[in-house]
């Protein structure tokens, strides 16, 4: 045991103490890498369940555009709501632990994917859509053949918007009893131990920079046509990608 | 239904109301830490992005600061602030949440003032120099002009995820509508009723934020210029 752990007044702990204390992090490595497999689990349970809700939603919405207002209005409420605000009541609901922080990131899902899909199916040119109906492919053929893999950057856009912020907000479950790397941050900040908290922030955005980059990778392997138009997609893209946030 | 009761008995408590843990001392401090987040997050981003942006300076890192800024969590940084500013004289609660949020609302405000400018349509830009403007006409008569719906929008995504974050300050002692909810969670039992209610009016605050600016914003603009 550290020293400052056996000291209880924290606020004079706070003012010797260093940045980081390399032997702690040395000494819990086992801990890193549980938090590091209950930080994946609870993003990926987040993502693949926010992404079939939204893909469902999206189909109705492009099926039915008169839907989409309403689906984006629900969905943009559900996102304004803070986290804690709904996370901790689906605690109390649910119990401690994992259920509650998933549907809360769910939810939070929502909006940034649903747009971006309406958005990818949007930005199928026309003509190419004429064109696979007079080549005599069915909907369901063109829309998967032809519409879906035209779509797929802007959809893997909203991947990437929705899986930054849901890593970032798995942090919030460690107060619910969740795991995750917000289980270290939440020891730093009840003992006044800045390792801890420092171990805990490096590791989430690591993991946001890493799964970001895995979503880039992926969507050069996807879509390998676009190499050779890299530059001009690029320009394409910029009209599509929502980093002005909030633009209606 | 007993989520409801329990809502009910709360709010029509007297004394859930007064003192300085109460509701309205509460909602006070949270309104108060937000808008004063809002005006420094908003003193600190747009100036750099406008002069960044008029000079097409450093597009990228306009990207890059939106996407650091979506990967920290407001929890660490809270948590990263709270020995600093103990350590030198800041104390509990109010500052360590201040740079927190502070911290959340410029990448919002930042993207979208330099998105705009920087993308004020080129032929308008070209011909506010062929008659002749200067370089700060320009910034001033077309591209701020242009760039101002962008600019509103990044302002009520930064101030919507600021109301909503300050939640987190009651973390380090920062007396918000999040206290009700830390008290909740702290003994569910006994104050499962607190916890609801402080949710309950934080997720109130939040979406009132966001639908009073965004019926502010379209009135702001009376142009009606569209630039996309």
């Amino acid at each position: 045991m550290t020293p400052a752990a056996v000291v209880p007044a924290g606020v004079f702990v706070a003012a010797e103490e260093p940045l980081v204390r390399w032997d702690w992090v040395r000494d819990h490595m086992d801990d890193v890498w549980q938090r590091t497999v209950e930080h994946v689990q609870l993003t990926v349970y987040s993502l693949v369940i926010g992404f079939v809700v939204a893909g469902l939603l999206s189909v109705v919405a492009i099926k039915f555009r008169r839907t989409y207002g309403p689906i984006t209005w629900v969905t943009g409420i559900l996102y304004t709501i803070p986290s804690l605000a709904l996370i901790a009541p689906l605690a109390k609901w649910l119990g401690f632990g994992n259920a509650p922080v998933v549907i809360a990131l769910v939810t939070y899902t929502l909006l940034i994917l649903i747009r971006n899909n309406v958005a990818a199916f949007d930005g199928v040119p026309p003509e190419v859509r004429d064109a696979a109906t007079g080549m005599g492919y069915t909907p369901l053929r063109r829309v998967l053949q032809v519409e879906l893999p035209l779509a797929l950057p802007v959809i893997i856009a909203g991947l990437r918007i929705a899986s930054v912020t849901v890593i970032g907000l798995v942090t919030i479950g460690a107060l619910v009893g969740a795991g995750g790397y917000g289980a270290f941050i939440d020891d730093g900040l009840n003992r006044f131990f800045p390792t801890a908290v420092i171990v805990g922030t490096t590791l989430s955005v690591l993991l946001a920079i890493v799964v970001d980059l895995g979503f880039v990778l992926l969507e050069r392997l996807l879509t390998p046509w676009r190499r050779s138009l890299r530059s001009t997609a690029r320009r394409d893209s910029t009209r599509l990608d929502p980093s002005a946030e909030g633009a209606r | 239904m007993s989520a409801l009761v329990d809502l009910w008995s709360f709010f029509t408590t007297a004394e859930n109301w007064t003192g300085n843990r109460g509701i309205w001392s509460r909602t006070v401090a949270h309104v108060w830490i937000s808008f004063v987040a809002c005006v420094l997050a908003f003193a600190i981003a747009m100036p750099v992005a406008v002069v960044l942006a008029h000079r097409r300076l450093l597009p990228v890192i306009s990207v890059a600061v939106a996407n650091i800024g979506r990967a920290i969590p407001s929890f660490a940084i809270i948590a990263l602030v709270l020995p600093l500013s103990i350590r030198y004289g800041f104390g509990l609660g109010f500052w360590p949440t201040m740079v927190a949020l502070v911290a959340l609302g410029i990448p919002p405000i930042f993207t979208n003032t330099y998105t705009g400018i920087a993308g004020a349509p080129p032929e308008l830009v070209e011909a506010a120099t062929g008659i002749g403007m200067t370089g700060g006409e320009v910034l001033r008569l077309v591209e701020l002009p242009v760039a101002l719906p962008l600019v509103l929008a990044g302002f009520r995504v930064a101030a919507v995820q600021i109301v909503a974050t300050a939640t987190l300050g009651a973390l380090v002692g920062y007396q918000c509508l999040g206290s009700f909810i830390l008290e909740g969670i702290a003994a569910p039992r006994v104050s499962g009723d607190r916890l609801l209610a402080g949710a309950f009016l934080v997720a109130l605050l939040a979406v009132a934020v966001e639908i009073v600016l965004s019926r502010l914003e379209p009135r702001l603009v009376p142009w009606r210029f569209r630039a996309r």
